[in-house]
């Protein structure tokens, strides 16, 4: 069984702080949706009020279509994974997934039997006598879920449950998880900082910052089009340009950038907020920038003459750092193949990218430089 | 690691003068306040109550016959026992583990409220109103409550008045007044080792019990209780020695029928005059508590290590 889950204009204050700003989502039954953003964002907040451990100031959360208002959080058909996992540690592994059902009275044999089944479905057999500080990290993980999927949850909450692991762990049970979840079939509704989480994992995504929603999409749609100058900065690797709209037309805006004319996309939702004369902020991404050997423009929308500072090689790409025109720095990405880029450092070069590839979105408030961690 | 080489390390870890000083207040601490003393008094448990002539003298000699007399009386008793002193003995420690009982069910939820719900400034206050009654000292509480629980006292003057009580209570009489005087002398060894215990629960255990349906019952027998268990233990066996070995409470606040087994050791020191005597009653008091005090660790499966924590 799987449950829709409906936030409808969803606030939470505390105090005179919102944390949670009119937050309007439905999360599909059987769904992986993942809200990604900052510290700090109300990701958390928002996780906390669809358990139940946090009223909303405002608005409803429904849970397959039931308005869950003065349901707690011990009565909701969700069960939470905590960042930290919070593990019983003075309970065995097997007593620790058969809690939910310890709660319902169900009878010793009948919990040792679900908890040995569900020991199988996280690849633990045999470990349920284990005490829990005789786990792994991994291991650790795999019980939580276990635990938490033992109350046979319609939906699954995961608060950053990955966070305390190591890289390669991380990426290994991004695959689990997401494997565990189109087994058992129930809505999964995470929340990370780290996009790559988000992105590899997720049927949708929920871009947050400051308590707001800023674009809810399939993952390719967050990356490639994003919809706010925030979602464009914080989801992956940006170069980011200030200018000033001189024309729309047909879907495009022609920036009077600081490094010269842009051809841009203007997505759909933000055309009738970038009018001409309007300042605006145009992205493009660093694999997305070509280095031309010719002098001529190749056919790209937007060409720009660039000094070659810097190169970061890390192995499949190699990462150019360029100074542009009125002291942008330009970061471009090349695939390694084999042959170098042809041009050295200290060199000029000319920088061609198409407009559908650009984008120019509204000025607004742009993301802080990420944390070191995330991949 | 030998004791040597472990001598050595402490020495190197704390420089020379800072060790010589651990260690001798320790030992000293340990020898001249604690172990001679209370060695003394053992020696005392096994001689005759002499004249400070015959002391040292042929007839000073090792006897168990003051640990007897609890048990048998006098050699002219009717009785085959000394139930008289027998029967405050056992008294005195069943009322002891009933005090002690009151006070976990009093100052457990006290100490979880504080450790985990209280944030900030309410919590504070709660404490400091815990603290500053223990500023005013024990003799004056335990009269206090004799005004409190009194035949005319402030609860019976109040109910009568108010016409909730045809005729007082005898508080004093049924042993109201010294339970609950001797309760709240102990309440904070009581809370401060739970809340210790509580305050280092995460909290994300309790609410992750509570999303997977637990009841707030189940939470705390299941989650919170196990991991204050050394808390309870430390805290329990503190009241419980205390009160077993409490002496102004029972004196104050005791009905006129009912002798704590401490006035007893009392009244051999002090007016009976036989300090062996006292000493043999305070050395069964004290084994007698100990040896409590493990079979519970036991039932309960709690380690002396854990206590200390």
């Amino acid at each position: 069984m799987s449950a829709n889950v409906e936030l409808d204009g969803v606030w939470v204050q505390f105090g005179s702080f919102t944390a949670v700003h009119d937050v309007n989502v439905t999360i599909e039954g059987g769904e992986f949706f993942s809200f990604l953003g900052p510290s700090g964002c109300g990701k958390t907040t928002l996780l906390r009020t669809i358990s139940g451990f946090q009223e909303p100031t405002q608005g409803v959360v429904r849970i397959g279509d039931q308005d869950m208002a003065g349901i707690g959080p011990n009565k909701r058909p969700t069960a939470l994974i905590f960042q930290n996992l919070a593990l019983f540690p003075l309970m065995s592994v097997w007593e620790n997934i058969a809690f939910s059902l310890e709660v319902r009275g169900v009878d010793k044999a009948g919990r040792r039997k679900r908890a040995d089944e569900l020991l199988e479905l996280i690849a633990l057999t045999g470990q349920g006598d284990k005490k829990v500080s005789e786990l792994s990290g991994g291991q650790k993980q795999r019980v939580a879920i276990a635990r938490a999927l033992a109350v046979e949850p319609e939906v699954l909450l995961l608060d950053e449950p990955l966070s305390a692991l190591d890289l390669k762990l991380r990426q290994h049970m991004r695959t689990e998880l997401r494997a565990i979840q189109q087994r058992v079939g129930i809505t999964f509704i995470y929340i990370t900082h780290d996009q790559g989480e988000a992105l590899t994992m997720s049927d949708r995504v929920a871009v947050m910052n400051d308590g707001v929603l800023e674009q809810v999409a399939d993952s390719a749609t967050i990356y490639d089009q994003p919809e706010t100058a925030f979602v464009a900065s914080f989801v992956g690797e940006n170069n980011l340009i200030p200018g000033k709209v001189h024309e729309v037309a047909e879907g495009f805006a022609v920036v009077d950038s600081t490094i010269g004319r842009l051809r841009a996309r203007l997505p759909r939702s933000q055309r009738a907020a970038l009018a001409a004369g309007e300042d605006a902020y145009v992205f493009v991404r660093p694999e997305a920038i070509h280095i031309l050997n010719g002098a001529g423009g190749d056919g790209f929308d937007n060409t720009v003459r660039a000094h070659m500072s810097q190169e970061e090689f890390e192995g499949n790409m190699r990462h150019l750092i360029l100074d542009g025109p009125g002291g942008n720095e330009i970061r471009a990405s090349v695939i390694n193949a084999g042959r170098g880029i042809g041009h050295g450092l200290g060199s000029d070069v000319t920088l061609g990218f198409r407009a559908e590839m650009t984008v120019a979105l509204p000025k607004g408030p742009v993301a802080a430089e990420r944390d070191s961690d995330a991949t | 690691m030998n004791p040597v080489t472990g001598l050595r390390r402490f020495v190197d870890r704390n420089g020379l003068a800072i060790s010589a000083y651990l260690l001798v207040a320790v030992t000293l601490w340990m020898l001249a306040m604690i172990i001679l003393p209370q060695l003394f008094m053992l020696d005392f448990s096994f001689r005759y109550n002499l004249p400070p002539a015959k002391i040292g003298g042929p007839e000073d000699v090792w006897t168990i016959s003051n640990y007897a007399f609890l048990v048998f009386g006098s050699s002219g008793n009717p009785d085959a026992y000394n139930w008289i002193d027998l029967s405050v003995f056992f008294r005195t420690i069943l009322a002891a583990v009933f005090v002690t009982v009151f006070d976990v069910a009093l100052c457990y939820p006290i100490a979880f409220y504080l450790a985990q719900v209280a944030k900030g400034g309410f919590g504070r206050l709660m404490v400091l109103c815990l603290i500053i009654p223990f500023w005013v000292n024990e003799i004056l509480r335990a009269f206090a409550f004799r005004i409190l629980f009194g035949a005319t006292g402030v609860i019976n003057t109040v109910g009568m008045s108010l016409g909730l009580l045809d005729q007082p209570i005898d508080f004093v009489g049924a042993d109201i007044a010294l339970y609950a005087g001797l309760g709240y002398a102990y309440i904070l060894l009581m809370i401060f080792p739970i809340y210790n215990a509580i305050e280092s629960l995460d909290h994300n255990q309790i609410e992750a019990a509570r999303d997977l349906g637990a009841p707030w019952w189940r939470i705390h027998y299941r989650v919170v209780i196990p991991h204050a268990k050394p808390g309870i233990a430390s805290g329990c066996t503190m009241v419980f020695m205390l009160s077993a070995g409490a002496l102004a409470a029972p004196q104050i606040l005791g009905g006129p029928s009912s002798l704590w087994f401490t006035q007893i050791i009392y009244q051999w020191f002090n007016t009976g005059g036989n300090w062996p005597r006292g000493s043999a009653y305070a050395m069964i008091l004290l084994i007698a508590c100990i040896a409590f005090v493990m079979l519970m660790m036991r039932v309960f499966k709690v380690g002396l290590g854990e206590i200390g924590r």
